[in-house]
C-alpha cells in the first residue's frame, strides 16, 4: 500500500489508543497491529520507521519498535 | 390466502427421508393468546386453552373447525362475516366464535340445526354476489369461499341480482342487454406480482387488516358503505402500483378468494408441493414455504412457524426470486487467459484444473501468501466454512475475508471489546417487550422490512422511538408512527451524539448504578463517567458540530434512560465510518449505562445487511479469526483445527479485502477466489478496486451472474441459488435456520461441492457428501455450535447460538447472567472528526443507503420485476441545495468527489438536510462507489461509505468514465461458442 495510506491508518489506531486511560498506549497499539495487520503490512511499517518514520505519530513509532 | 400444500416438505439427511411432521401450519382462525388456563367444553369435548383465546381457536385446538371467512390467525378477530356463529349454553343468540373469548365451564355447540341454517343463509348471500366460475378460477381448490360453501352444505342460491333499474352485482361487467354495470370494477394488474380482482371480493377486510396489523403500511381501506363497500388501494383513482402499497404480500396471504392472487399462480396453477426454507435476502432471515409444481417454483409463502418473521414477508423474499431462473444466469464454467479475451465455455474439469494450476503457479512464484479468498455472506454457513478452510488448509494462509469487512466488521470489534462476543444480544421477539427504541444509522422499513413491521407494531402499541439519522427515514413519521425525537445529525458525528447522550445520563444521574455495580467493571465505569461528564461532551457544546439541538438531545437521553426497557437497533450508518468501531462501543456503553442488557425488550441489535453476514463471520471468514471468533494467534485454538484438518495453520493474521487490493497493486497478492460477492461494485473507491483486480494473475469468480468483478476474472465458476442447495443461514439474531434444496442445481452442483472440487484440484482430499457433514465438523471445532446438528434443526425448526451442553436449546438472549467476557467493559469514546471534510471544491456530504425494492448491488433484484419501483439510482438533494445549483427534479447531475465522478438523476426532497445528499448503490451503470473514498474505520478497515465530500452540478449525461466502463464491461462479457 502507499506509504501515505499506511501512515494514515497507523496514526488512526494511535489516535484511538491515545484517548484511553493508562500509560501503555504503545503496547496496546503494538498488540492491535499484531492482531490485525498482516505481516507484510507490519514489515512495511517497520521499514518506514527504520527510515525515519515520516508522518507517523510518535506513539506508533514506539509501538513499531515492539513488533 | 393460507394454503396447506398437499405434500408436507421432505428432506434428505444422510440419505434418509425425514418428513416434516413437526410444525402445525394450520390457520387457527384467531391469534394465539397467553394467559392462565381455561377449560371449556366444545361439542362434548373438553379443551383447555389460555385465557383470552377465542372460542373459534379453542375449537380448532379441539380438532373442530368452525366455518369462517373473515377470520384468520394472522390478524385480530373482526366478527363481520357471521359465518362462525355458534350456540353457547346459557347465552342468548348465536355469537360469533371469533370474537367470543372462552370462559371457564363454557359449553359450546358448533353444529346445531339453528347455526347450520343461519350459516347456509349467510353463505347463500355471499355466493349470490360472487362469480360461479370455480372451475376456471385461479384459486380453484385453494379458495376458502369454495371450501366453506362446501362446509356449510350450500346446494342452491335462491337470490339473483336485480337487473333493473341497474344491475346489482359486482361481478358482471355488463347486464344482459349489454349495458355496462356501474358496480363492476375491472381487474387491477398494475402490481407486477399480484392482481386485484374486485369482482371476486367478498369484502371480508382481511387484506385491509393485514396491511394495517401485520405490515403497518395502511395502504388499503374499505371505500363506500353497505353494498357499495369495496377494497381500495390508497385514494380514489389509485391502483395498487400507484398506492402506498409496499408489496409485502400480506394482503395476498390473507385473501380467502382469488381477489388478491399471485400472477405466478394464475399463470402456472396451484402448487402441489412445498419445501420450508430460508430467504436469501436480508439479515432478518425469514422462513418461507417454497411452493412448487414439480420442480417449477410457483410462489414463496411466508412460513407461519418461522421464528424470525412469524409469517410475514417483504417484497423481496415474497416475490423477487425470478433472478434464480433469469436468462443472464451463467450455467457453464468458463475460462480465459487474459481479461481482455472473450470467455470460453469449458468442462468443470478443465475449469478447475486451469484454476488450480494458476493458483498453485502463483504460490510457487510469489509465495504461499500471494493468494486468498473472499467468502460470501449470501452463501450458507457450510459453504463459507469450506471457503475459509480452503485458504487455511489448502492455500496455507489466513488470507480470507468476507463482505462483512465493508459492513459489520466494526460490530465484531466493538461488541467483542465491550461485551466479549460479536453478535446481537436479542431475538426479534424481544421488540414486543420494548418501551423505548433507538434506531441509529438504520432504515428498517427499507433494509429489514419484516423487522420494521414488527417494530412499527410495537410503536403503535405505545413504545417510544428515537431516530438518529441524517435522513428523515420513514420511521420518523409514517402512518400511525411518529418518532418522539429525530436527531438529524451531520454525517460523521455519531460518536459525538452518542457520547453526548451518555453525558446527559451521567450528569443527570439517570444511569442504572445497581446494574453497573453488579455487571460491569466499576473502576472502568468511573473513568468513563468522568470522561463523558466533561463539558466538551455536553449537548450544548456538541450541537455546533453535530447539528443536533441540545434540548432535543437532552430530551432523547432522558427518555431512553427513564422510559422503561430500552433497545438499540443499528445498521451500517453506524459502522461504515472512520469511527465505526468507536460508535459501536459507544452504543454498548449506552446500553450498559442504562442497564439495558440481559433481558427481553432491551439490548444492542446490529441489523445485518445480507442474509448470512452473521454466519459468515461466525464461520471464521475474517483473516485474524478461526471459526467462533478465536484469534489465529492462539495455539490452543489452532491445535483444534490442525488436528481436524491435518495441516499446520499460520499463526499470523491474513490480509483484509482492502489490504488484498493494496497488495495486488504492489504485486505481492496475485490470485483470488471470490465466492458470491461483487467487490467491484460494492467496495469503495472503484478505480482502486479495479486496479487491484486487474493486477492479479488469477481471479476466480464463483457467482450466479457475470457480475462486475467478473469483468476482471480469468475463471468463472457458475454458482447455485439458495433454492438449489442444502445448508444453513444464521440471521441477525444468531438464529441458525435451515436452507433446503427445493430443486436441483441448474448449474449442476451446489456451491459447497464446487469449493470442494477446487480444493481437491489443488491437492486436498475432501470427501463431504452432504452439508450436514460440514456442520458436524463446525460443531466439533466450534464451542458455540457444539450441539448444532441437522437433526436438531429439523426437530426445533431453528436454534440461536450458543447451542452447546450449557445451552442445549440455544440462546435467545445473550448476557443474561453475566457478559461473555465476564464484566462489561466501558470504553472511552473520544470523537474524532473524519478527515473527509467539505470545502469549496466539495461542499456537500454524500451518504449512501438502500431502498426497499432493491438489495445490495442489485445483482438479484435488478433481475426481477422489482425494477418497476427502482430502475436507477437517484441522488436525493435538498430543495435549497438544488435551487442554488439550478437543479430540477429528474435532471441529470454530475456527482464528483476527490475519488471520481459519476452522473445520475436528481430527486429533490427534504428527506435530506441542506448540505447532505444521498444515493443508493444498486445499479452498476451509476457506480456510486466511484465516488466513495479509501478512508476507513480505524480498527477494522471498514470503509467510510457514509461520509464523502462531494459537489453536485447539472450534467448532460454519463461521464467519460461511465461510458468507458460500460464499453469495457460489454467487451469483457463476450462468450465464445462452446467448442465442439
Amino acid at each position: 500500500m502507499s506509504p501515505e495510506k499506511m501512515v494514515y491508518m497507523a496514526n488512526q489506531i494511535a489516535t484511538f489508543f491515545k484517548s484511553q486511560r493508562g500509560s501503555d498506549q504503545a503496547e496496546r497499539i503494538a498488540a492491535h497491529l499484531k492482531d490485525f495487520w498482516e505481516p507484510r503490512m507490519r514489515e512495511q511499517l517497520i521499514a518506514h520507521v527504520e527510515t525515519g518514520g515520516a508522518g507517523l505519530d510518535a506513539t506508533v513509532i514506539e509501538a513499531a519498535r515492539r513488533l | 390466502m393460507n394454503v396447506h400444500a398437499g405434500t408436507p416438505h421432505a428432506d434428505l439427511i444422510d440419505g434418509r427421508k425425514v418428513a416434516d411432521a413437526r410444525h402445525d401450519d394450520r390457520d387457527m382462525g384467531t391469534p394465539p393468546k397467553t394467559g392462565k388456563p381455561v377449560t371449556l367444553t366444545i361439542d362434548g369435548f373438553e379443551v383447555t386453552v389460555p385465557e383470552g383465546t377465542s372460542v373459534m381457536r379453542a375449537s380448532m385446538e379441539a380438532g373442530i373447525q368452525i366455518p369462517r371467512l373473515c377470520a384468520t390467525d394472522m390478524v385480530d378477530a373482526f366478527g363481520s362475516c357471521r359465518l362462525c356463529m355458534v350456540e353457547i349454553e346459557g347465552r342468548r343468540g348465536t355469537p360469533a366464535s371469533c370474537t367470543t373469548p372462552v370462559a371457564p365451564g363454557m359449553v359450546v355447540h358448533t353444529q346445531t340445526g339453528k347455526v347450520q341454517k343461519l350459516r347456509k343463509g349467510v353463505m347463500e348471500l355471499y355466493i349470490s354476489d360472487h362469480p360461479l366460475d370455480c372451475l376456471t378460477c385461479s384459486a380453484n381448490g385453494d379458495c376458502e369461499l369454495q371450501t366453506q360453501a362446501g362446509a356449510v352444505g350450500l346446494r342452491d342460491v335462491r337470490y339473483t341480482a336485480p337487473q333493473a333499474p341497474v344491475l346489482a352485482n359486482h361481478f358482471s361487467a355488463r347486464d344482459t342487454s349489454g349495458e355496462a354495470n356501474p358496480l363492476y370494477k375491472a381487474k387491477d394488474s398494475s402490481n407486477p406480482y399480484f392482481t386485484y380482482d374486485p369482482a371476486k371480493c367478498i369484502v371480508c377486510s382481511r387484506c385491509v387488516r393485514a396491511c394495517e396489523e401485520v405490515q403497518g403500511t395502511f395502504a388499503l381501506t374499505i371505500e363506500g358503505r353497505g353494498f357499495d363497500s369495496r377494497v381500495s388501494p390508497g385514494a380514489a383513482f389509485d391502483d395498487f402500483l400507484s398506492s402506498d402499497c409496499v408489496s409485502c404480500g400480506a394482503c395476498v396471504q390473507a385473501c380467502p378468494t382469488a381477489t388478491l392472487q399471485e400472477k405466478s399462480v394464475i399463470e402456472k396453477g396451484t402448487p402441489t408441493r412445498s419445501v420450508v426454507t430460508t430467504c436469501a435476502y436480508c439479515g432478518v432471515g425469514c422462513s418461507f414455504k417454497a411452493e412448487l409444481n414439480g420442480d417449477e417454483l410457483v410462489r414463496m409463502v411466508p412460513y407461519k412457524d418461522g421464528k424470525a418473521n412469524r409469517g410475514h414477508s417483504c417484497v423481496k423474499g415474497r416475490f423477487a426470486y425470478g433472478y434464480a431462473s433469469h436468462k443472464d444466469r451463467i450455467l457453464s464454467p468458463m475460462i480465459r487467459d487474459r481479461i481482455d479475451e472473450p470467455w470460453r465455455e469449458v468442462s468443470w474439469k478443465e475449469a478447475l484444473t486451469f484454476a488450480a494450476n494458476r493458483m498453485r503457479g502463483i504460490q510457487e512464484a510469489y509465495g504461499p501468501k500471494s493468494i486468498g479468498v473472499i467468502t460470501s455472506s449470501r452463501c450458507t454457513n457450510e459453504e463459507t466454512f469450506l471457503v475459509q478452510k480452503l485458504a487455511r488448509a489448502v492455500f496455507g494462509n489466513n488470507n480470507t475475508d468476507t463482505c462483512a469487512r465493508v459492513c459489520h466488521s466494526p460490530t465484531g470489534y466493538g461488541l467483542g471489546q465491550t461485551f466479549g462476543t460479536s453478535a446481537g444480544t436479542q431475538d426479534f421477539d424481544s421488540v414486543e417487550k420494548t418501551d423505548v427504541v433507538i434506531v441509529i444509522g438504520a432504515n428498517p422499513t427499507d433494509g429489514h422490512p419484516v423487522f420494521g413491521s414488527r417494530l412499527k407494531k410495537r410503536l403503535r402499541q405505545g413504545a417510544k422511538l428515537i431516530v438518529i439519522d441524517p435522513r428523515r427515514i420513514d420511521l420518523v413519521r409514517s402512518a400511525h408512527v411518529e418518532a418522539s425525537h429525530h436527531l438529524a445529525l451531520r454525517p460523521g458525528t455519531n460518536v459525538a451524539v452518542v457520547t453526548a447522550l451518555a453525558h446527559v445520563i451521567v450528569t443527570e444521574r439517570l444511569y442504572d448504578e445497581a446494574f453497573i455495580r453488579d455487571r460491569c467493571n466499576w473502576d472502568e465505569f468511573q473513568d468513563y463517567a468522568e470522561f463523558v461528564a466533561e463539558e466538551r461532551h455536553s449537548p450544548e457544546t456538541t450541537q455546533f458540530l453535530t447539528g443536533v439541538p441540545a434540548e432535543e438531545l437532552r430530551a432523547a437521553a432522558r427518555l431512553f434512560a427513564t422510559g422503561g426497557n430500552g433497545a438499540i437497533y443499528y445498521g451500517l450508518g453506524v459502522t461504515e465510518h472512520s469511527q465505526g468501531s468507536t460508535t459501536v462501543m459507544a452504543i454498548a456503553n449506552l446500553a450498559m449505562l442504562t442497564g439495558n442488557i440481559g433481558r427481553e425488550g432491551v439490548g444492542v441489535n446490529p441489523l445485518r445487511g445480507q442474509n448470512n453476514v452473521q454466519g459468515s463471520c461466525d464461520m471464521g471468514s475474517f483473516p485474524h479469526e478461526l471459526p467462533g471468533y478465536r484469534h489465529v494467534k492462539l495455539p490452543e485454538v489452532r491445535a483444534i483445527f490442525e488436528k481436524a484438518w491435518g495441516v499446520t495453520i499460520d499463526p499470523e493474521p491474513g490480509l483484509r479485502i482492502p489490504n488484498m487490493l493494496d497488495a495486488a497493486v504492489d504485486g505481492t497478492f496475485r490470485g483470488l477466489y471470490c465466492q458470491g460477492e461483487d467487490i467491484l461494485q460494492s467496495d469503495p473507491d472503484t478505480k482502486h478496486v479495479a486496479a487491484g483486480l486487474a493486477a492479479m494473475d488469477c481471479v476466480i469468480v464463483h457467482d450466479l451472474f457475470l457480475n462486475e468483478t467478473a469483468n476482471y476474472a480469468h475463471v468463472f465458476l457458475p454458482g447455485s441459488s439458495f433454492l438449489e442447495k442444502d445448508g444453513t443461514f444464521t440471521n441477525a439474531e444468531r438464529r441458525i435456520n435451515r436452507v433446503r434444496k427445493v430443486m436441483a442445481p441448474k448449474n449442476g452442483y451446489a456451491d459447497w461441492e464446487i469449493t470442494q472440487m477446487l480444493a481437491n484440484a489443488m491437492g486436498a482430499e475432501w470427501s463431504y457428501e452432504h452439508p450436514s457433514e460440514i456442520m458436524a465438523e463446525i460443531a466439533a471445532t466450534t464451542p458455540s455450535f457444539a450441539n448444532v446438528t441437522y437433526e436438531l434443526l429439523e426437530q426445533k425448526g431453528s436454534v440461536q447460538w450458543p447451542c452447546n451442553d450449557a445451552n442445549p436449546d440455544g440462546t435467545p438472549l445473550m448476557h443474561v447472567e453475566g457478559f461473555v467476557r465476564g464484566k462489561g467493559r466501558f470504553i472511552l469514546t473520544e470523537y474524532v472528526a473524519t478527515d473527509e471534510k467539505t470545502g469549496p471544491r466539495f461542499p456537500l456530504l454524500l451518504t449512501t443507503g438502500r431502498i426497499l425494492s432493491q438489495y445490495n448491488v442489485g445483482a438479484q433484484t435488478r433481475r426481477t420485476d422489482n425494477v418497476i419501483w427502482h430502475d436507477a439510482d437517484r441522488l436525493e438533494v435538498h430543495p435549497h441545495d438544488a435551487e442554488q445549483r439550478g437543479i430540477k427534479e429528474g435532471d441529470w447531475v454530475k456527482l464528483a468527489s476527490r475519488s471520481g465522478e459519476t452522473t445520475l438523476k436528481a430527486k429533490i426532497t427534504d428527506r435530506v438536510s441542506p448540505g447532505v445528499v444521498y444515493t443508493t448503490f444498486h445499479h452498476p451503470d451509476t457506480q456510486a462507489n466511484v465516488i466513495t473514498t479509501d478512508y476507513s474505520d480505524w480498527a477494522t478497515n471498514c470503509p467510510e461509505y457514509k461520509v464523502t465530500a462531494v459537489q453536485v452540478s447539472p450534467s448532460n449525461g454519463p461521464t467519460d468514465w461511465q461510458e468507458d466502463y460500460a464499453a469495457q464491461a460489454t467487451r469483457s462479457r463476450r462468450i465464445l461458442p462452446a467448442a465442439e
